[in-house]
């Protein structure tokens, strides 16, 4: 069994749709940036200058201050070659590590074999639910998602408590190994497994959960809120992941994508305010990223898919500060319209992986990559 | 999965209701089997036939839901309640399919009643010329404001559309370039939608599709080999005569009637599992001009289809709507159609919201252990519910087997499906019942009956269609 309190933890916050670059990390001293974005700019005077060539969205205060706290890393131009600017595709490669072929296997499941190879507990990862996420899937990997912490547990509507136990007994030998009925009926053989043992383990965690931290009443707060439950109740989860979205902002960008930062900037601060309370925060970093940035150019509304793009990496074992360089944006340097990624994302994920995980990056993101060291 | 016995006329019956509609009672499936088939068939392709859905008995019992479009979640509850009470449960079933192709979400909409016109028009036009649906589409003001055609202008365009058109709707990646995806776009500038309104203190008004001449590009296109002042009708001909489109068309109808296959973004990349089928549904849709009723009848009464029984894993919405047409009692609108609304949400299946464009991702990715756990509790609870009439149906067929525990158990096999199980499964259940003697009906025989019932739903098993 690991411990949470002393093991590393990842939480993985995934931006789904394509998170503007430019409009997060402003490159405000660039006078190309305004003449790219007649319509779709954050004005001079509402940027959160964090140094003289970039700040952040003006809905991004909690942020900014946890940047000059030295907790925030800016990582650059990350991406891949050949961006396919379609959201599924791009998601897949960045679940996977996958750019050339398709891949099956997530980097976050594959990580989540290399720390539990024996799938000792079933709660080393825990996906927010309602899906899914692709990053975490890998064939016999345990992964507990959770939609609503409060009431999760199977067949809860049994009682007498005596009746309950003897039906899940029986339960768990229906759902044990059947011989050659094929992949299939593995998968969901263990999945009802899973679902049994970690409903066990995690219904725990809101019971012993108290704190005078006052979350947002919004999805992602209600999420990075479950998520500090788990973590205080000490269960051995190494893995979060949750998203927020949509970041798809081809038309009313200016009031969809500051709506989407005021609460998820809130959401990281309340979430760092409340481990900081249970002296629980140093072993936590957050990672946040989306499947591409958008289109240097606006589109009159709003700004349409892109390539390069920008990660942050929030906790206070981070280096904050920033890594690799704001892409070029003069004219002959884009690509097709986009910033020129020159950072791969496996070289980000390298170093999530080695330098915070402590695990071996090879297998896990499919190679060797240059990686920036904010860790 | 081993089969217990063979196909009897009975199995494949429910096969069919399975596939076609929502599932069937035991009485439903008997009477049926009497009409025979093919003659079923038919009359699900003849949606016209049925008395449809009262939608106005939903608002005489509450009119406050009245414009769900004000409300978040009410416009839902109107399509679960139609699927739930329909007589034409094809019909419910080609809403989903178009649904989940032509995947259009209120989280950017934000204004269910245009959601819900789509879905009506697939109730009204889904068994007709795919040509004649994409059509509706593209003029869809939720499907424009979803993917921004109102941005796409003759002087900027807006390749959102014109991507997903060739992209989700019609080709899949790799039958199209850059390019093409550029001229398509072109070809839709000026289609529009009249502006949103405020919010109206009574709900929201109606959006209209509206085209607006001077925005859009009359020059040429070169598109798919072909050069001209094409106008999106134009370009919706031109992807409907390339193979490519039929393929995946066909590939699209056999993932959701007969088979659970790879997710979308890898068909480019992985074939068919059974590319014959594939191939028979593509060449049945160019001759017949892309008819969707003509299709699936062929679809329905092919031997493949007949041979996949149990080889889907259940979407949400079927793990909900069947066992709600199986226990019964929902025979008036009530405030549980609401709670119902959120089960398929909480199982991944948010209806009129999907997680993107790309619809929700089927067959087993659909089982995670938090919704493998939601499906599992939400059906032992209403198995459990002795007041509904067809669970007093099923609990009264199954009484008629006797007392000892094995006939009881192949009892309930054969009435809740009939369902094929393991043997390891079914010597489970025996053996569950076993280890208590035989069932006396005069005692706690029925309490221990809907304990197996809770158990047979919790199986794997149960989660295949």
């Amino acid at each position: 069994m690991t411990d949470s309190k002393k093991d590393p933890v990842i939480v993985v916050m995934q931006l789904s749709g394509g998170n503007d670059y430019m409009n997060t990390v402003v490159p405000h001293s660039n006078s190309q940036y305004r003449d790219y974005r007649p319509n779709v700019n954050i004005p001079e005077d509402e940027v959160l200058h964090l140094n003289n060539d970039i700040g952040f969205h003006p809905s991004m205060a909690p942020l900014a201050e946890m940047y000059r706290e030295g907790n925030v890393a800016i990582i650059h131009g990350v991406g891949y070659e050949n961006s396919p600017r379609s959201h599924f595709r791009s998601m897949d490669i960045w679940h996977t590590c996958e750019p050339e072929t398709l891949g099956t296997e997530g980097w976050l499941g594959r990580a989540v074999r290399q720390i539990d190879p024996d799938k000792k507990n079933v709660v080393t990862a825990v996906s927010m639910g309602p899906s899914l996420f692709r990053a975490l899937v890998a064939p016999g990997v345990p992964v507990a998602t959770v939609e609503n912490l409060d009431n999760y547990g199977l067949l809860t509507d049994i009682s007498p408590e005596e009746k309950r136990d003897r039906v899940l007994d029986r339960y768990k030998r229906i759902y044990s190994p059947m011989i050659g009925s094929g992949p299939v009926m593995d998968f969901l053989g263990q999945t009802g497994l899973d679902a049994l043992k970690g409903a066990d383990i995690l219904n725990i965690a809101p019971e012993q959960y108290s704190s005078t931290v006052e979350y947002g009443d919004n999805s992602i707060s209600k999420k990075l809120r479950s998520i500090a439950q788990i973590h205080l109740a000490d269960l051995g989860t190494r893995v979060f992941y949750c998203d927020l979205g949509s970041f798809d902002t081809h038309a009313d960008q200016l009031a969809t994508h500051d709506k989407l930062w005021t609460a998820a900037s809130g959401a990281i601060r309340d979430f760092f305010d409340d481990l900081e309370e249970h002296n629980a925060a140093d072993n936590v970093t957050m990672f946040l990223f989306s499947e591409f940035g958008r289109r240097v150019y606006d589109n009159g509304a709003g700004t349409d898919h892109g390539a390069g793009g920008v990660c942050l990496a929030i906790g206070n074992q981070v280096k904050g500060g920033e890594y690799g360089q704001y892409p070029s944006m003069k004219e002959s340097d884009l690509d097709q319209g986009d910033l020129v990624p020159d950072l791969d994302f496996r070289g980000v994920y390298t170093t999530l992986v080695e330098d915070w995980m402590k695990l071996d990056p090879v297998p896990i993101v499919g190679g060797q990559f240059e990686k920036p060291t904010f860790i | 999965m081993v089969l217990t016995k063979a196909d009897t006329k009975i199995d494949m019956m429910a096969h069919l209701m399975r596939r076609a509609g929502f599932g069937a009672s035991r009485e439903e499936l008997e009477s049926r089997s009497l009409l025979g088939y093919e003659e079923t068939v038919e009359e699900l392709l003849a949606p016209s036939l049925q008395d449809p859905v009262d939608r106005y008995q939903f608002l005489r019992y509450y009119p406050m839901w009245w414009k769900p479009g004000t409300m978040g979640g009410l416009g839902q509850a109107e399509w679960v309640w139609t699927m739930i009470s329909t007589k034409a449960p094809l019909q419910e079933k080609m809403c989903l399919f178009y649904h989940n192709i032509f995947a259009t979400g209120v989280a950017k909409v934000d204004h269910y009643d245009e959601i819900q016109d789509m879905i009506d028009m697939f109730r009204d036009k889904g068994l007709g010329k795919y040509k004649e649906i994409l059509m509706e589409v593209a003029k869809s003001p939720a499907m424009i404001y979803w993917l921004d055609n109102n941005e796409n202008h003759a002087d900027s365009v807006n390749e959102n559309w014109g991507r997903e058109l060739l992209e989700l709707f019609t080709m899949g990646v790799g039958n199209y370039t850059e390019t093409d995806v550029r001229e398509c776009s072109r070809a839709f500038t000026g289609w529009t939608l009249e502006h949103k309104l405020p919010r109206f203190h009574m709900g929201r008004w109606d959006w209209e599709f509206k085209f607006i001449p001077e925005d859009h590009d009359y020059t040429d296109k070169e598109f798919l080999g072909h050069t001209g002042n094409f106008d999106g009708e134009e370009i919706i001909d031109i992807i409907l005569s390339k193979p490519a489109t039929a393929q995946f068309i066909a590939r699209h109808l056999y993932s959701f009637f007969v088979a659970d296959e790879p997710q979308v973004p890898a068909w480019s990349v992985t074939p068919p599992n059974d590319p014959k089928a594939v191939n028979f549904l593509a060449e049945a849709l160019m001759a017949s001009d892309y008819h969707m009723g003509t299709v699936l009848q062929k679809l329905f009464t092919s031997d493949f289809f007949k041979e996949q029984r149990f080889s889907r894993v259940k979407n949400p919405t079927e793990v909900v709507i069947s066992t709600l047409r199986l226990v019964g009692g929902t025979d008036r609108p009530s405030p549980e159609t609401l709670d119902w609304t959120g089960q398929i949400a909480y199982m991944g299946q948010d209806l009129l919201n999907p997680p993107s464009v790309e619809g929700w991702h089927n067959g087993i990715e659909w089982i995670n252990s938090g919704t493998l756990m939601k499906r599992t509790n939400f059906v032992s609870e209403l198995i459990s519910d002795t007041e509904r009439p067809g669970v007093r149906n099923i609990i009264d067929r199954i009484k008629l087997a006797g007392s000892i525990p094995k006939d009881v158990i192949d009892a309930c096999l054969d009435i809740m499906g009939p369902m094929d199980v393991s043997d390891q499964t079914r010597r489970e259940l025996i053996d569950h019942s076993e280890k208590q003697g035989d069932f006396d009906w005069n005692s706690d025989g029925e309490e221990r009956l809907i304990e197996v019932l809770q158990l047979l739903v919790a199986t794997r098993e149960y989660q295949f269609a």
